[in-house]
């Protein structure tokens, strides 16, 4: 047995990739391949939402017990903390869709570091880029609402105070600001966030596995143990990375709202 | 819907891997948005529109309490002050009415044993002249036979008797008096 600098590369190991986020069908033959753990894990997420949050505003007291306690944590974290704070006084109408934002973002974020599911369905990029459209078609249909057709897209558009003849630079990067990189880079964000947290947390697991199960090289083992130990304390951070970009993508969304309803920029 | 083999040779992991990746994140965000907007913000929002009215109808009670409980001691103060100046008003008639009393009791045990006083005097001037007219008489008669009976005649001629009697009682009196 050679001591190679890289173990890793020689014999039958196959580092985790890109390829570990493409599923395909749960019953191959049956059901087409976009039936996959993915979906099913977005529609168990966004079950789960539904139900706790009914659940939680069923019987809501004046005096609140322990679990409305909670919900109500829960509750005011995104309507006074995010809703609030971002969009003063017309938060009452976006708030239905940050609080299904924040917590349909969380539960499938967390999702990555339970038992049963081990992945998180936003590493899939396409169900990022869902989202993304949507809060996309929240604010600039908030604008649109507010200011009209015309007067949204000037005030979107055209910065005060900027002189005329630097007019047709700042138009096109507004607009591209404002309508295409904002939706972009919220739906890449999130995306790249749980992909990578979710590809580290493979790579130590699943290589740590393997330096664990070679035999002869003690070497290998206690370093597979130690990577395999490492894992876990990344699962740990990317459990705070998923709540983190749950509130980030909810944040953003309030404030590219907030901004498309400003008064004045 | 097939994996979209085109789009992941140029984006990599950046294109979805399915269609219906994107259309299941809208259509699950869609039902949770509904069921947010229809039946979880208006349960929370009423709870805390509620409490708020408690909180506040709470304080509107403490205040109106507080008000009551002021205006009631304002009120026993009121009382109080009254009842004070009543009871030294009070006072100040009865040690007006004693001394009044005082004044007229004195006044009429004086009057009465002015009175008294008169009515003795009278008593005891209307005896005395009694006596004196009585003493007069007798006198007179015992004088009158006295004097018969060392002059050893009747004086029967009464007119002379008496202008005599009489003479002899005013040279008395004017001696008891000179004495």
């Amino acid at each position: 047995m050679t001591l190679g600098l890289l173990p890793l590369e020689t014999g039958d190991y196959t580092p985790p990739g890109t390829k570990d986020f493409l599923w395909y069908s749960l019953m191959p033959g049956d059901l087409p391949d976009w039936v996959n753990k993915p979906l099913v894990q977005a529609i168990i997420g966004a079950l789960l939402v539904i139900i706790l949050w009914v659940i939680a505003s069923r019987k809501l007291k004046v005096q609140p017990s322990k679990g409305q306690f909670f919900a109500e944590y829960m509750y005011e974290f995104v309507r006074n903390g995010i809703a609030r704070d971002i969009l003063h006084a017309d938060f009452r109408k976006y708030l239905p869709y940050l609080l299904g934002l924040f917590s349909f973002l969380l539960v499938n974020n967390w999702f990555g570091q339970f038992f049963l599911f081990m992945y998180p369905a936003f590493s899939n990029v396409g169900f990022a880029y869902g989202l993304a459209i949507l809060s996309w078609l929240v604010y600039v249909g908030a604008g649109f609402a507010k200011w009209g057709f015309g007067g949204f897209l000037k005030k979107a558009l055209i910065p005060d105070g900027v002189p005329a003849y630097l007019l047709p630079l700042v138009i096109p990067l507004e607009f591209l600001a404002t309508f295409i990189t904002r939706p972009i880079t919220l739906a890449l964000r999130l995306f790249a966030n749980l992909f990578a947290g979710h590809l580290v947390v493979m790579v130590f697991a699943i290589g740590g596995g393997w330096l664990l199960s070679q035999q002869d090289n003690l070497f290998y083992n206690i370093s597979g143990g130690v990577s395999i130990l490492f894992s876990i304390i990344i699962m740990l951070l990317e459990l705070f990375i998923g709540a983190l970009q749950a509130y980030i993508f909810t944040v953003l969304t309030a404030q590219y709202v907030s901004t498309s309803i400003a008064e004045a920029h | 819907m097939v994996p979209l083999e085109g789009a992941q040779d140029l984006l990599g992991p950046l294109a979805p891997h399915y269609w219906s990746e994107v259309i299941a994140g809208i259509i699950l965000m869609l039902v949770i948005f509904l069921i947010m907007w229809k039946v979880v913000v208006p349960a929370f929002e009423k709870m805390y529109e509620e409490r708020s009215n408690r909180i506040e109808g709470g304080m509107q009670r403490a205040a109106a309490a507080e008000a009551k409980a002021e205006a009631a001691l304002a009120e026993y103060n009121d009382q109080l002050n009254a009842a004070r100046e009543e009871a030294a008003r009070i006072r100040e008639d009865a040690k007006n009415q004693s001394a009044t009393i005082l004044a007229e009791a004195r006044d009429k045990a004086s009057k009465e044993s002015q009175r008294i006083l008169e009515s003795g005097r009278a008593q005891l001037e209307a005896e005395r002249s009694q006596l004196v007219q009585d003493l007069r008489g007798e006198v007179g008669g015992m004088a009158t036979t006295l004097a018969g009976k060392i002059v050893g005649e009747s004086l029967s001629d009464d007119e002379r008797a008496m202008r005599t009697i009489d003479r002899f009682l005013a040279e008395l009196e004017t001696a008891g008096s000179q004495r």
